[in-house]
């Protein structure tokens, strides 16, 4: 099995901030959700004071600031710019890369096996680090699933100096190692199925790995069953190179404040619309049918609850904002009802095909196409290139009072000529 | 490895399709339909699906359908231009354009923009104001100018080394060297490439 690796951003979203503000080094750093709701990622030292992730913020605000906790609300234009920095360095360690999530990826490194894999794991992260500022952790091992568990080894135990390769280890100690790691940390494992394997006496990785096969086939999934080829080095789960396209696409946010008019929420739901055409575009796709749903605060049981949503199919398959936000506002103005107070909104576009695979019609207009054509192209690009909503379309308004509270967000220190950062000379 | 199987042929427990886990995300059975009626429950399973894939959210979606009377549409008879007269003789000619980015950037993963505040570096030629180019994939030398931190502000100084301890270099005879104690104590952010001013 040609080895690969995982290779994990530690503390992502908070070592993005400490990059830009050094004075942060050594500190104890969150950064909260949308509307700073609660807690998305935690430094080290939070860790260590026992503030947990997904707590909500108001209830721990005050003993986290006593601890000189500093809180971020969550900036995505920097954690994307620096996410891509990192991974385009990571590629030019292997030609193979599955970039997994915004602060993941794995290496596959099959022509790579006569090299001292560990030393080339500490190449990749000093490099990463001086290059980007974050600091990554790497495991390697023959299959993914034991690559993840490589990397929860040289991130959580000392002594690895955060590399740690399963292809050093003898048999025994990797087996003695496995038995030192609970079974919910397999990757693939959640906690319904982990709830489960312990009740038959199946508590660590080890135990796991030593399954008899038809035994877990029968009493779980086809699923678990290729965890535990993974865990007995079998590769199962291949690397996927190519992102796939998506089926569909989810915009939604929750507002600042309680929204109560259509005007307002007509202005989310076209701006939301604008966010998921471009994504739309981005991947050359166009989308058959638009859904669109609000709902009140959840959490408030005491004012009246309304989650009304409604699916509305497009003539014809289609990439131009202007239809989709049209199709959008029209379903909209059928579920809306005065006299709720309204939290959230979101559309989600549906039925994506390829762009150009798309059967033509006898009612096709192709001038149309070509005109609707270029001008999102110039949308795109004005936007790309002077950010977000400099061109947008009225209807997603102007105040946007709606918006989503980010009181504590750092500059765009990477993204925007206005907030770079400065430097004493 | 290989267990021999207790009986040929016939039901295994376990074996197949999960219940639930086909299209439809929950258990499945077959009906009689009369031929007429399987369009029907086609049209409504797909728009089922449809619906069952917004998720919990949308649970309670209903299908929209378009307008029965959409404003008119207006279909094109001729629609295709055709492209006349003499192509430009210099279009097998045309080369790249001068590209600064591929100018002032090397390494573009670890090249960030950094603002000047202050004076202290004026005889290097960076002046308050400016943008500098700062690429971290450059390891830090005597006589390289660069971001170093300082009391966890970032300052742009040049790097001396005297009597083995790393020295700031303000290019500026107001302002004073910043002596660190050890190569261990200088904390270099980055090193500065070029200078960006302009005029206007």
């Amino acid at each position: 099995m040609p080895p690969v690796a995982l290779v994990d951003c530690n503390n992502f979203y908070a070592s993005c901030e400490r990059v830009f503000n050094p004075k942060l080094e050594g500190k104890p750093v969150v950064v909260l959700s949308n509307n700073d709701g609660c807690v998305v990622a935690r430094s080290n030292e939070v860790k260590a004071l026992g503030i947990d992730m997904c707590e909500p913020w108001f209830k721990i605000e005050k003993v986290a600031r006593s601890h000189g906790v500093v809180a971020f609300s969550s900036n995505y234009a920097l954690y994307g710019d620096m996410s891509a920095r990192v991974m385009g360095v990571l590629s030019q360690f292997s030609p193979h890369q599955e970039i997994y999530s915004i602060d993941e990826c794995f290496l596959g490194l099959s022509g790579f096996e006569s090299r001292d894999l560990t030393a080339y794991g500490q190449d990749i992260r000093r490099r990463v680090k001086q290059w980007t500022g974050i600091p990554v952790s790497i495991g390697i091992a023959p299959t993914k699933t034991l690559a993840k568990l490589a990397n929860h080894v040289a991130k959580r135990r000392a002594g690895y100096a955060g590399v740690c390769n399963f292809g050093q280890f003898s048999t025994r100690a990797l087996d003695a190692l496995l038995d030192s790691i609970d079974v919910s940390e397999v990757w693939g494992v959640g906690r319904k199925i982990s709830q489960r394997l312990e009740s038959l006496n199946i508590k660590t990785v080890r135990e796991l790995k030593a399954a008899d096969t038809r035994f877990v086939r029968q009493q779980f999934s086809v699923t678990l069953e290729r965890t535990l080829a993974e865990l007995n080095g079998t590769a199962c789960i291949e690397l996927e190179e190519e992102a796939p396209n998506k089926h569909q696409i989810i915009s939604s946010r929750s507002f600042g404040k309680a929204v109560e008019t259509l005007q307002d929420l007509n202005e989310a739901v076209s701006s939301y619309t604008t966010r998921a055409a471009e994504k739309l575009r981005a991947q050359g796709s166009v989308a058959g049918s638009i859904g669109v749903y609000i709902l009140t605060h959840p959490f408030k049981p005491h004012e009246p609850q309304y989650q009304p949503s409604l699916v509305v199919p497009l003539v014809k398959s289609t990439d131009d904002t202007r239809h989709l936000v049209q199709a959008a506002l029209r379903g909209l103005k059928r579920i809306y009802k005065t006299g709720f107070k309204y939290k959230k909104a979101g559309i989600m576009l549906m039925g994506l095909e390829a762009k150009d695979h798309l059967p033509r019609t006898l009612f096709d207009d192709p001038a149309a196409e070509a005109r609707s054509a270029r001008l999102m192209r110039v949308m795109d690009t004005i936007n790309g290139r002077m950010g977000q909503d400099t061109l947008q379309l009225a209807s997603s308004g102007i105040e946007k009072t709606w918006r989503m509270q980010r009181g504590a967000k750092s500059p765009n220190h990477t993204t925007d000529w206005s907030d770079i950062p400065r430097v004493m000379a | 490895m290989k267990a021999k199987l207790p009986r040929h042929g016939g039901p295994r427990p376990g074996a197949g399709r999960k219940p639930g886990t086909g299209l439809y995300g929950e258990p499945t059975r077959t009906i009689r339909l009369p031929e007429g009626a399987v369009a029907v429950v086609k049209d409504f399973l797909s728009a089922y699906q449809a619906r069952r894939q917004l998720g919990r959210a949308l649970a309670t979606a209903e299908v929209a359908y378009p307008e029965r009377d959409p404003s008119p549409l207006a279909l094109p008879l001729f629609s295709h231009k055709v492209a006349a007269g003499f192509p430009s003789p210099a279009d097998d000619y045309v080369e790249a354009t001068l590209d600064l980015n591929a100018y002032l950037v090397r390494h573009q993963e670890a090249t960030f923009f950094v603002r000047v505040k202050g004076h202290s570096m004026t005889g290097a030629g960076i002046f308050d104001g400016d943008l500098l180019v700062v690429d971290r994939s450059i390891e830090p030398a005597a006589g390289k100018i660069i971001i170093a931190i300082i009391d966890g502000e970032l300052t742009v100084k040049r790097l001396a080394f005297e009597g083995g301890r790393p020295v700031l270099k303000p290019q500026n005879p107001h302002f004073k060297d910043i002596i660190l104690q050890d190569a261990q104590e200088l904390l270099c952010w980055g090193v500065v490439t070029s200078t960006i001013r302009k005029f206007d």
